[in-house]
């Protein structure tokens, strides 16, 4: 008899998915055909910043979100990923673009392993200095030592070329489709991960280290792994973001800022989500650009000058992320849930 | 030897200055676990205030009451209107508040007051004068004078007023505080008033050295390491912290930096020495206990 109800189970469920896969497939091509129509600005100051930001973002919920490791570094980590992809094309010209980009995010891992040594020693917020001193000495580090930027004068690196399969990345079709594939197979990557053996040995420690102790998972392997992990995700997101988003970029493009940025996603996401990463990137992405618009539509330029503008947006920006973290203590991913099963049994209320 | 002296002890005195910010962390930290980053940004918009008066004409005495004023309706609003909201989370949510709540202050103060450098002059020449045969500058010696004279100052509050004892009960163990009535709102406001009014001698004496200028919020970064050094809950252990990053990095910027490509070696020295620091002692000089190692 189960063997006839079994099938029957898998294809009822199967039905059941069927209308959330098919969005999945819908919006995934609308994705990647999404350049040809798109118009450029979209994709140069929205899109791709959101995507990189949301990938950088994921690095991060990696280590913090499952990890449960505190880094306020994951600028450093970031441009780590840009110079050593640069030096790359510039030093291993043969190297095909994909490996060029393993490579980079394995140095920032090795990058992210040293300055996660001391989590074996301590824990809690006390980390942050440890990310933090990373944060000011890659700073130092690519500004000091010309080499890493090619002995440019002005210490800045731009892609010498972005090439894959003879195809020329650079312009923004290309540059988008380059983001959007690196960042599926990595969030593939990341969901994966976080399913697996690795991401519940990481939620255990996050949840209570001296149980997951007990119950035998290598608490400090475990840990260095999930900082080399996160840092190669990073430095992805940072080779990219230098590359495919700014064009040029120096290391005073991945300050102390940026680093805030990537934990504002992270908690304005959602701790411990994938997805909740790119709400949080386009919050941050979009929030300064809605606030300028709001500013034009008002016609408020007239009235008052720019530097009182700019001052206004910080306050707002600030007054939103304290409203967020106060009404939203899951982060957006959640309240995206919430509306969506709202919506499952509308127009009646659960 | 004697230029290595006196690099050391003009070292000693800027971490002094280092010290007076770490002060207002610390105050806070004890008592209701948060870590303020917006500590930085009070000493900017306190400064801000008190410039901005003597610019209109108020005497030194009259600047300085109304601008301590203004910092305790700050912490009266922020008690209010982001702690309160925010009790019982996690300590990174807090830090990510006040993350949020620099932003607001920052923005506030240049709204009001613009975003000029103002010059800012407390009648102290910035010149060396001779001490024991070394050259040290007058300004870092009046300056440690009123570090010392303020931690004096809180300690005298802290172990012989009654208020003060309520706040070391609450950050001894906020819950046996609550349950012999000491109300934990109004010690967060009296504190968060303190450390306002702290930021606002650190804001005096940073903008008198440097201009009262947006920079000022950056200090707030130097006070880091001099935590972790010093211990998070400890006042003398601010002050210690304070020295030890100051003589180190002055020390480093000298014998150090030319080794190396050059540069401003003191921006990451100090937190390579904190992060010493952690590996060896985790709670740092003078800290609690608390913090947990693996």
């Amino acid at each position: 008899m189960s063997s006839t109800t079994l099938p029957r189970l898998a294809a009822s469920r199967r039905l059941r998915l069927a209308p959330q896969r098919a969005l999945v497939w819908l919006g995934a091509t609308a994705l990647l055909l999404l350049p040809a129509f798109g118009d450029e600005y979209w994709i140069n100051s929205i899109l791709i910043p959101t995507i990189t930001m949301g990938l950088a973002g994921i690095g991060l919920n990696l280590l913090m979100g499952y990890a449960g490791l505190v880094s306020l570094g994951s600028a450093a980590f970031m441009s780590v990923g840009a110079f050593a992809s640069y030096n790359l094309l510039l030093r291993a010209p043969w190297l095909p673009l994909p490996l060029t980009l393993i490579a980079a995010g394995l140095i920032a891992a090795v990058a992210g392993v040293f300055f996660g040594l001391p989590s074996l020693r301590i824990k809690g917020f006390y980390l942050a200095a440890s990310t933090l001193g990373a944060q000011f000495f890659f700073e130092w580090l690519f500004t000091s030592y010309r080499w890493f930027s090619n002995n440019s004068l002005t210490l800045t690196i731009s892609a010498p070329r972005l090439q894959f399969l003879g195809i020329d990345l650079r312009p923004a079709p290309g540059r988008y489709l380059l983001v959007v594939a690196t960042t599926a197979l990595l969030w593939l990557l990341a969901s994966n991960l976080a399913r697996s053996r690795i991401g519940r040995d990481w939620m255990a420690i996050r949840d209570m280290d001296k149980a997951a102790a007990v119950i035998g998972i290598p608490v400090a392997s475990r840990k260095l792994l999930a900082y080399a992990i996160s840092s190669f995700v990073t430095g992805i997101a940072g080779a990219l973001f230098a590359f495919a988003y700014l064009g040029t970029a120096d290391a005073h493009s991945f300050d102390l800022d940026k680093s805030f940025e990537v934990l504002f996603i992270v908690l304005i996401g959602g701790s411990a989500t994938l997805f909740g990463n790119f709400l949080g990137a386009a919050f941050i992405v979009l929030t300064p650009i809605v606030l300028t618009r709001i500013v034009e539509w008002l016609d408020l330029a007239t009235v008052f000058d720019n530097g009182v503008l700019v001052n206004v947006e910080r306050m707002l920006f600030g007054i939103i992320i304290i409203v967020l973290l106060i009404r939203e203590p899951d982060g957006l991913a959640s309240l995206l849930q919430r509306i969506r099963a709202r919506w499952q049994v509308w127009p009646l209320r659960a | 030897m004697h230029y290595f002296l006196t690099i050391l002890i003009s070292g000693l005195l800027a971490g002094l200055m280092y010290a007076m910010v770490a002060i207002g962390f610390v105050l806070i930290y004890k008592a209701s676990g948060v870590f303020n980053f917006a500590q930085g940004s009070l000493v900017l918009f306190a400064a801000l205030a008190f410039v901005t008066l003597s610019e209109h004409g108020a005497p030194f005495w009259l600047a300085f009451a109304l601008a301590a004023a203004l910092m305790v309706l700050a912490a009266v609003l922020i008690e209010r209107l982001v702690l309160r909201p925010l009790a019982d989370r996690s300590p990174l949510t807090l830090f990510m508040a006040t993350l949020g709540l620099s932003f607001v202050i920052e923005g506030l103060a240049q709204l009001l007051m613009g975003t000029d450098v103002h010059q800012l002059d407390l009648g102290i020449d910035d010149v060396p004068t001779s001490l024991l045969g070394l050259d040290l500058s007058q300004f870092d010696l009046f300056a440690s004078g009123v570090a010392v004279a303020m931690v004096a100052l809180l300690s005298v509050i802290f172990d012989r007023t009654r208020m003060g004892i309520s706040l070391r009960g609450v950050a001894d163990d906020p819950l046996a505080a609550q349950s012999i009535g000491i109300r934990l709102p109004v010690i967060w406001r009296i504190v968060w008033s303190v450390s306002g009014i702290v930021a606002l001698v650190a804001g005096l004496l940073w903008g008198a050295r440097q201009g009262v200028q947006f920079s000022l919020t950056m200090v707030v970064l130097k006070a880091m390491p001099v935590l972790i050094i010093g211990g998070f809950s400890s006042i003398a252990g601010a002050i210690a912290g304070g020295l030890l990053v100051g003589a180190s990095e002055s020390i480093a910027d000298i014998y150090l930096g030319p080794l190396l490509a050059g540069g401003a070696v003191s921006n990451w020295f100090a937190y390579m020495l904190a992060v010493g620091f952690l590996l060896v002692r985790p709670s740092g000089l003078f800290g609690d206990r608390t913090i947990e190692r693996v």
